[in-house]
């Protein structure tokens, strides 16, 4: 009971009001007051190292906090393996030019280089190229008009990558300024953006993107833009339904409490807190992106010669039960579609993995 | 009397939530969460605010920093007594004309013609912050602030401590830069946590500790007028003691204005100056926290003070255990809305609801046998 026995303000309660007003300076007077209490406090060195003091500090606990999210990621073994599998696969596609180096002829490294005499030959099979007077090892296999197998294995997964990242990123950032208007202002705006969501919802996705391929030419750059159409009505929702949850949270009515701007709310109080579930659902994407890309070029709506592991795949499946005959043996030519299609099962499946063992890591619940 | 100046007055304070249903949502009700109530706190005093849960106190404190807006009447800040003194007359006279047919739909009231009423209108336009600009009011927030009841969900868990306590300086352009962060560190020790701890997430400090980062955050505009929405309930008995101290020891230094909202009467009393009691979304008693805690004079008053634990075991008292829920605000009963659960109910209070009326020295209740 002591809060009870503590002796109260009897001053204040004994002083008529305008002996408290008088008590109390006014705010400017209060704001200037302490303006002025700060300048006289003394200065920092600023020089050297002291200058960039706040910006490490202020650095240092997002350190901390992704050292928390790797030791809880490395609690997971699959988690890992998906991290490993993702890694790897980055450092394939950077490294393609030394992994992969192309003929020395070749323009667009993203063309598989073909070499017509050899025809469909198995794996560790060579090639003399008379017009260029060298040697060229088909370690992978090749496949029809002699397409080194091995070439397009490597340089697909600097293709899928990048077209992955273009369209995660692009349909994350349309998905992020969709739903965020829309969940925040709410009301009209909210009913337009998110009626228009339904109609591209609507569509079947693989149809849709379909439709633009044929619309637009059957290039890797159209294929972004018919992915980008097809995924970014799921970001939205999931955005729209993420700022609807968090605007009701007290911590944005303090930001109103304290005055600040509508902008500022959404942008520093409510689109941070609701990108963390996006960014799993993004990594998850990139994996179904990726199949998607390899589906459409599956069925026929690939660049034709690119190192594309769908296309590539394609170029096999109608040997799947089929044998063709190298120097004199008979061969059922698998390896055309095996590689790409082992290239693209990893691929998906790294990123699936990490994507669930960052949902795990980014619960709060499940994080203290 | 009348001529008196207060910091900051509520008058005819309604707050209805519309209950939508059906096919078209259309409107067929309203949760009275604050029903007409009109209350002024003085500069440099600390008013409490008590009562059951869902009986509107939040909503209350709320409504007075325009954080909702209002259904009705008006919230006057910082308003001279000789133009209240003013208004007053002429609300009177308002009130005696004819009162004009409500329109739908249109929000905008036209100017009315009559000089005094005209008056009026500029008065209220004038000092009435629920009729300011967005703008006018964002700014007049540096002004007023308020603690938050739940500190575990009032400070943002993305945000550094540094940013959470400096974004008012920073959104209001008073301070810049370094001048942020030394200014982020008094308000830290002011508040008694360690200025190092400048750089760290919320999530890394305890309730209490969380509890005095929102004190810091309301603090650091110099405000002049705090709503402290039951800043202690969700804090253990040591921390509440602790944080009320801290808040009061702020009120003497800095000469602040409380509204202490609090479901406990214990700490209202600790706290508070003058005591407003709530029922149901109305006022049912009003005074000094004597005249309140020795003279209580409305039945629910009563009831709620005869239950505050005694440290004597020894002293016997009257106990009066008020049976049943509270009311639904979405239908209230009739007449006083306390009769449902009034020990001393007669016929007259199912059918008129009771005026908050002066029983004297300023010491309000709205009761039929008071």
């Amino acid at each position: 009971m002591s809060i009870l026995n503590r002796k109260k303000k009897d001053e204040q309660n004994a002083a008529p009001a305008d002996e408290a007003k008088e008590n109390a300076p006014s705010v400017e007077e209060k704001a200037s007051a302490v303006n002025e209490e700060v300048k006289q406090a003394p200065k920092k060195e600023t020089k050297g190292r002291g200058r960039l003091d706040p910006l490490i500090k202020s650095i240092q606990p997002r350190v901390r906090e992704f050292r928390v999210s790797m030791k809880l990621l490395s609690k997971s073994f699959l988690a890992m393996l998906g991290l490993i599998i993702v890694i790897t696969m980055v450092i394939i596609a950077l490294l393609a030019p030394l992994l992969a180096p192309p003929p020395p002829e070749w323009r667009d490294t993203s063309i598989v280089p073909k070499y017509f005499n050899q025809g469909i030959s198995p794996p560790g099979s060579t090639y003399f190229d008379p017009v260029h007077n060298r040697t060229v090892d088909f370690i992978l296999g090749s496949g029809e008009d002699g397409s080194d197998i091995y070439y397009g294995v490597i340089w697909g997964a600097q293709t899928s990558i990048r077209l992955a990242l273009v369209v995660v990123l692009s349909a994350v950032v349309m998905g992020i300024i969709v739903g965020a208007v829309a969940g925040y202002y709410g009301g009209k705006i909210d009913e337009l953006m998110m009626r228009v969501t339904d109609v591209f919802l609507s569509i079947p996705g693989l149809v849709l993107a379909m439709a633009v391929i044929a619309v637009l030419k059957p290039t890797i750059d159209n294929i972004m833009i018919s992915l980008v159409i097809v995924w970014w009505p799921s970001y939205a929702r999931l955005i729209r339904g993420q700022v609807m949850t968090i605007k009701e949270n007290t911590y944005v009515e303090a930001a109103r409490a304290i005055g600040a701007k509508k902008n500022r709310i959404l942008f520093r109080h409510i689109i941070p807190n609701a990108i963390s579930p996006m960014l799993v659902s993004a990594t998850m994407d990139i994996g179904s992106i990726v199949l998607t890309t390899a589906g459409l070029s599956y069925i026929g709506f690939g660049p034709p010669g690119v190192a594309e592991w769908g296309r590539m795949a394609n170029e096999g499946a109608g040997y799947i039960v089929g044998f063709i005959s190298y120097q004199g043996v008979s061969y059922n030519p698998y390896w055309i579609i095996f590689f790409p299609g082992m290239m693209i099962f990893l691929f998906v499946m790294g990123f699936n993995l990490l994507g669930d063992g960052l949902r795990d890591i980014l619960d709060p619940r499940l994080r203290r | 009397m009348s001529d008196e100046e207060f910091l900051i007055e509520a008058r005819s304070m309604k707050k209805y939530f519309p209950l939508r249903g059906g096919l078209l949502k259309k409107e067929f009700g309203a949760v009275r969460a604050v029903d007409d109530i009109s209350f002024f706190i003085r500069q440099g005093e600390t008013l409490g605010l008590v009562g059951e849960s869902g009986c509107g106190k939040t909503t209350t404190g709320r409504c007075m920093l325009m954080l909702s807006p209002l259904t009705e009447g008006d919230i006057y800040y910082k308003m001279p007594g000789d133009v209240r003194k003013r208004m007053v007359e002429l609300e009177e006279k308002e009130a005696s004309l004819p009162q004009p047919k409500k329109r739908k739909k249109s929000k905008k009231v036209p100017k009315p013609e009559d000089p005094d009423m005209l008056e009026l209108w500029e008065i209220r336009q004038k000092y009435a912050l629920n009729r300011k600009d967005p703008e006018t009011l964002r700014r007049l927030r540096r002004e007023m602030q308020i603690v938050f009841q739940d500190p575990f969900s009032s400070l943002n868990p993305r945000m550094l401590v540094k940013d959470i306590i400096g974004e008012p300086l920073k959104v209001h352009g008073v301070l810049e830069g370094d001048q942020i962060t030394e200014r982020v560190k008094l308000l830290m020790e002011r508040v008694g946590l360690n200025p190092d701890h400048l750089y760290r997430y919320p999530h890394e400090f305890s309730g209490g500790q969380r509890q005095r980062i929102g004190v810091a955050r309301a603090l650091s505009l110099n405000p002049n007028f705090i709503v402290l929405d039951e800043p202690t309930s969700a804090l253990d008995v040591s921390v509440q003691a602790q944080i009320l101290n801290m808040l009061n020891d702020l009120q003497n230094e800095l000469g602040l204005t409380y509204l202490f909202i609090s479901h406990d009467l214990s700490t209202i009393r600790h706290m508070c100056d003058r005591v407003n009691v709530m029922y149901l979304g109305k006022i049912v008693e009003s005074g000094t926290k004597e005249h309140v805690f020795e003279n209580p004079l409305h039945p629910y008053t009563t009831a709620l003070i005869s239950v505050i634990p005694v440290p004597d075991p020894e002293l016997k008292r009257e106990r009066v255990v008020l049976a049943g829920d509270v009311p639904s605000p979405a239908n209230p009963p009739s007449g006083c809305r306390f009769h449902t659960r009034c020990r001393f109910r007669q016929e007259i209070c199912e059918i008129e609801d009771p005026p908050l009326e002066d029983k004297g020295n300023g010491h309000l209740v709205a009761c039929h046998f008071r």
